[in-house]
Formats: structure tokens, C-alpha cells, sequence
């Protein structure tokens, strides 16, 4: 079996800080991290290689840096990895990104499934993996908490909000991992040692390598662009803090219940 | 799609049904899909797809509608996303709506990324603000990104239909007017069963019943400073005691004290109730996103320095297994004096 699974690396969204005088975020010294999400993907992968054998290629787009994530992935059991990394592809939305990714994967030959997170927690679109499954056409499940393979049969339980369905489909297909899924494993010492190592099996493609026009990718090519960006406007209210006693604050905060017929 | 974005016109909002009954943020992107079409000069239209769902039309003109397209057909009885997305992008491509708005539901945000690719258009994620630009009539997309720390605002320029999805839970749900009609469109549905390929086997309903953040009045939330899953025993008992329900931080719900249900936030639901209380909850940006449009917020942690006081209306600095004992007794003895009074 041939997996492909689509990572990126992000910034730990958990690790921002926010400027207390300007309100603003705070970006530098944010650590770079293996997206939660896609960590789950990449784990299924690897269970699926553990239990019946399997060819696991990673493949991600970004800067050269995103190297650092592919190495993670390598140590963590995978195969192959592919970085995406040209200046063409900078400033792609959601439908640019889903263009490149798919070129790569025409161009890695077939495969049998691709799984990828369901969402990045910098962007949190959770377009991609949909949008590459159309760009490839073929099946997509998004949500997946659970996963079975039986010969080219794909069954996964679906999450929804109250509840989750159990959905069916074969293979090829594109699968969406929540963290739901599994537990990721960490990396393993021979894994750090080859992966970290001067010849980790890490391939570097741009778009000339892609075979597709540069039209398809980047800034100039994605439909949405950002207008602007700004910190979340404060609340305007004014706050009281209570004060004396506990039982005091207690009855204030009773008192104001009753005020808003709460109580 | 590009071209002479001038032929496209109206706002269209996916009509999300789950087993014959429409989801909330249905009405939700009505009433702001109505707004945008007023400023547009254009009508709101509604599409809905389904197996017998017909009927469920002239709620869709109630809550602002004035068309509904509709395709019913046995292929359409359950969301799968082959069928959904065949269905839409060929209802876009055909009628040529200006904006297209979908909920941000396991299901939207499955079909409308898979929509946009096939019609080759943009699309919006987990919009919590969506206006029109008065000097261009461009749609103004605002989302929360990196985990709410900054908020974007996306433009779809060139191409057409400009698509969002919507975040549940942050639209107003418009007032209700049974007496409004509109038009009924029926869909051509061009599908066989060899085009969809997945599969649903079986739905499954979680057991626990749903926790209804989204339509409490009041939400009793806990957090770390709970310190186990004891502490949530205790918020709901005052829950009770207010009428409202037990919501969650995310590291509350991590640390496995309450289910994923209850979770409020940016990865969790987005609440809009009178009364918040936030007990023992540090107040992350992430939690912050998913609960700021409240009423009234009332915090109550040991550390003063905790950024959930900057959005609270009422701050307790105190221990809240001795705050809420206190205000449990409170509430009851206020209930006696309200009963003597009556």
C-alpha cells in the first residue's frame, strides 16, 4: 500500500503571547511545531505500515525551514518526505495550495490513500484536504475518528456534532484525521539519528519541477486575499471587581443575578 | 469562476437540514444573508437539499427567504459529500449567485470546500463578521486566525460566487414571520448512484443528549482552577440553581473532567448567553473568541492577574470553592425573600 500524508508546520497558536500595552500579538520566538492534526494522520499511516506493510511519503509545502518538520515525520517512521519550496507558491490560499499539493502527488505516482489533518491551527480552514481530494477527484472523508482498511474497502467513523456516522468508500481516497484518532508516537532514536542525519531522504521540488504553470500558484493565482489584519477589538464594557468577604462578593454577585432575572 | 463578476447576482445560503429538521445556523445565516442582500439590492435566496424536505420551504421564507431552490431526490436523503457538491456547483454555475454562505458544520465546511474547488472560486473558513464594502460591494470576510489572536479580513476580488462559511453561534437569528411567502425553484438533479462514492452505513447519536450551549441563557463554565472533575459537581449544582447549563474550557476538557460537549472556544462551540460565568478559567485567547459576545460575564479565579478579568463585567479574585457554596446559598436565600415578597 502507498500513503501519502500531507503535513504543515505551524506556529504553536498555544505559545502566542499577546503584547499586554498594544493588544497585539506577539510573533517572535513562537516555537514551530508538527500541525496537532496532522500528527494524528501521519500515526494512522504508520499503524497501517506496522499492520500489513506500507510505503509512507510525507509531503508538505513551505519554506525551506519546513524541513524540520519532514525530519520529525521521517524519525516518527516515514519513508519518504517531499518539501514543496519555491517563492512561486508564496502567498497561496486554501485553492492555490490544493493546486500545488495535487501536482506533487501526480508527479510521486499512485497511491492508495492520503491522509492529512483536518485542519491547521494557524489557519484553521480545514479546506485543503477537501479541496485536494477534488483537484485528485476522488473520494474524501473528513472528520475521521476511526479508521479500518479491508483489502480496498475504507471505513471510518465520521465525527459530526452530535454524534458520528460510519462512512464507506474505496480506495484511492483522501481521509481528514482529528486527534480523535489516535495518539501519535514519538519519535524513535534511529529514526532522530537517520532523519537529523546529512542524508535524510527528504526531496525538494518547486514549480518548475511541479510541471505546472506558475499562474496555478501563489499570491496572484489565489481567489481570496487578506484585506486586512488586525488584534481582536477589546470588549468595550466596563468591568467592576467585587470586593470584601466571600459571603459579601457573594451576595453582590446574587444581588446582580437577580438584577438580570436570572435568579 | 471568473469573468464579468456584474452577472452574478443575489445571496444564497445553504439550507442545512439533518434528518428533516433545518439547523440553527440556518436561520442564522438568513437573517445575515438578508442584510446582505438589502445592501446588495438583491434577493436571498435559500437551497436546500433532501429526501421529503419540501415543507420545510416555508420556514426558509419565515426566517427572510425569498426563493428556495430545491432538489429532493433519494440520492439526496443523507449528506455525502459527491452528491451535495454535484448538486450546488451545478446549481451555481446554472443561477450564478453573488455569495454563496454555508454554516460551519462538519457538513459545511466538508461541502463547501469541495464546491469551491470544483467551480474554482474562494472561499472563506469560520467567518465571524461578513459585510459589504460600500465603495466596491465587495464582501468583507472577518475571521479569527492563529487560534483567535488576529483577526482577518478576506476578499474574494475576481472571482465569483464570493463564499463563506459562517461560524454557528455568532449571527443573530431573525424574528420570525409566518405570513411571508416566496417562490419555490425546483432543482434538476442529474445524479446516479454510481457517482457517489461513499457511503453512509449508519448514523450514530452520541448518548449523552446534546448540552444546548448554544441556546443557554446562562452557562456556568469551569477550567483548570477546578483542579478535577469534582469541581464540575459544583457548577452544577448552580447551574441548576440559574436555569443554565455546565460549559468547559479546553483544558478542562482535555484533562478528561467533562466531555467534549461542553467545551466553549475556538476549537469548541461559540456562546452568546445573558450570564457567563467563568470560574476558575485563566481566560486564553482561544477560550476568550467563543464566549466574549456574552451578555453579562462574570469571572471568578485566585490569580487577579488572570486575563479572563479583562473581558468580565463582574471580577471575584477568591477561591471558587468557597465563592460558589456562598453564592448557592445566596441565590437560595434570595429566592425565599422573592417568595415571601410574592
Amino acid at each position: 500500500m502507498r500513503i501519502i500524508v500531507c503535513v504543515k508546520q505551524v506556529p504553536d497558536t498555544n505559545e502566542v503571547k499577546i503584547d499586554p500595552e498594544t493588544g497585539t500579538m506577539i510573533r517572535a520566538g513562537v516555537p514551530s511545531i508538527l500541525n496537532p492534526d496532522d500528527k494524528n494522520a501521519l500515526e494512522q499511516a504508520l499503524l497501517l505500515k506496522d499492520e500489513a506493510g506500507a510505503h509512507v511519503t510525507v509531503l508538505t509545502m513551505g519554506p525551506p525551514q519546513a524541513a524540520e518538520t519532514l525530519k520529525e515525520c521521517l524519525a516518527m517512521g516515514a519513508d519518504d518526505a517531499v518539501l514543496l519550496s519555491d517563492r512561486a507558491f508564496a502567498g497561496s490560499d486554501t485553492w492555490a495550495t490544493s493546486n500545488a499539493l495535487a501536482a506533487a502527488v501526480r508527479k510521486l505516482g499512485g497511491f492508495d490513500l492520503i491522509l492529512t489533518g483536518r485542519q491547521a491551527i494557524d489557519g484553521d480552514t480545514a479546506q485543503v484536504g477537501p479541496q485536494l481530494a477534488e483537484r485528485l477527484d476522488i473520494a474524501q472523508i473528513t472528520y475521521a475518528q476511526s479508521l479500518e482498511i479491508d483489502a480496498d474497502t475504507v471505513r471510518c467513523q465520521r465525527l459530526l456534532e452530535d454524534g458520528y456516522e460510519i462512512v464507506e468508500t474505496k480506495t484511492p481516497a483522501l481521509i481528514t484525521a482529528i486527534k480523535e484518532l489516535n495518539r501519535p508516537r514519538y519519535m524513535s532514536i534511529r529514526g532522530i539519528y537517520d532523519a537529523f542525519g546529512e542524508n535524510a531522504n527528504i526531496k525538494v521540488w518547486g514549480v518548475a519541477d511541479l510541471g505546472i504553470d506558475a499562474s496555478q500558484v501563489g499570491l496572484k493565482a489565489s481567489p481570496t486575499s487578506v484585506n486586512r489584519s488586525f488584534s481582536p477589538p477589546p470588549k468595550p464594557k466596563g468591568k467592576k471587581m467585587l470586593d470584601g468577604t466571600v459571603d459579601e462578593m457573594a451576595g453582590a454577585l446574587a444581588a446582580e443575578l437577580k438584577r438580570l432575572h436570572v435568579i | 469562476m471568473t469573468g464579468d463578476s456584474r452577472t452574478y447576482k443575489d445571496v444564497w445560503v445553504f439550507a442545512e437540514q439533518r434528518g428533516g429538521r433545518l439547523m440553527r445556523v440556518t436561520f442564522e445565516l438568513l437573517g445575515k444573508g438578508g442584510e446582505l442582500a438589502k445592501s446588495r439590492g438583491s434577493r436571498l435566496c435559500a437551497v436546500l437539499l433532501g429526501k421529503d424536505i419540501g415543507g420545510l420551504s416555508q420556514e426558509l421564507f419565515a426566517y427572510g427567504a425569498d426563493a428556495v431552490y430545491l432538489a429532493d431526490n433519494t440520492l439526496l436523503a443523507q449528506y455525502t459529500t459527491d452528491a451535495y457538491t454535484s448538486v450546488i456547483s451545478d446549481l451555481i454555475l446554472a443561477y450564478k449567485p453573488e455569495i454563496v454562505l454555508y454554516g460551519a458544520t462538519h457538513i459545511g465546511r466538508d461541502l463547501a470546500a469541495r464546491v469551491a474547488a470544483r467551480i474554482d472560486t474562494g472561499l472563506t473558513a469560520d467567518c465571524t463578521g461578513l459585510e459589504i464594502d460600500t465603495d466596491t460591494g465587495l464582501l468583507m470576510q472577518t475571521r479569527p486566525a492563529f487560534g483567535g489572536n488576529l483577526m482577518a479580513t478576506i476578499v474574494c476580488r475576481n472571482h465569483r460566487p464570493q463564499m463563506s462559511t459562517v461560524r454557528p453561534g455568532v449571527m443573530d437569528k431573525p424574528a420570525r414571520n409566518d405570513r411571508k411567502t416566496g417562490a419555490v425553484i425546483m432543482a434538476e438533479v442529474c445524479l446516479t448512484p454510481d457517482k457517489l462514492r461513499t457511503r453512509v452505513v449508519e448514523t450514530v447519536k452520541s448518548d449523552t443528549p446534546p448540552v444546548g450551549l448554544g441556546e443557554a441563557k446562562v452557562i456556568v463554565s469551569g477550567g483548570r482552577g477546578l483542579d478535577g472533575s469534582q469541581g464540575f459537581e459544583l457548577l452544577n449544582r448552580l447551574a441548576g440553581k440559574l436555569g443554565g447549563v455546565v460549559g468547559a474550557s479546553r483544558a478542562a476538557v482535555d484533562s478528561g473532567w467533562i466531555g467534549k460537549g461542553h467545551q466553549v472556544g475556538q476549537t469548541g462551540t461559540t456562546v452568546r448567553p445573558l450570564v457567563y460565568m467563568a470560574c476558575g478559567i485563566s481566560g486564553a485567547i482561544q477560550h476568550i473568541v467563543g464566549m466574549q459576545c456574552a451578555g453579562t460575564i462574570i469571572a471568578i479565579n485566585k490569580d487577579p492577574e488572570a486575563p479572563i478579568f479583562k473581558v468580565a463585567d463582574y471580577g471575584i479574585v477568591g477561591d471558587l470553592y468557597q465563592v460558589i457554596p456562598a453564592l448557592i446559598d445566596s441565590c437560595d436565600s434570595a429566592e425565599t425573600l422573592l417568595k415571601t415578597r410574592k
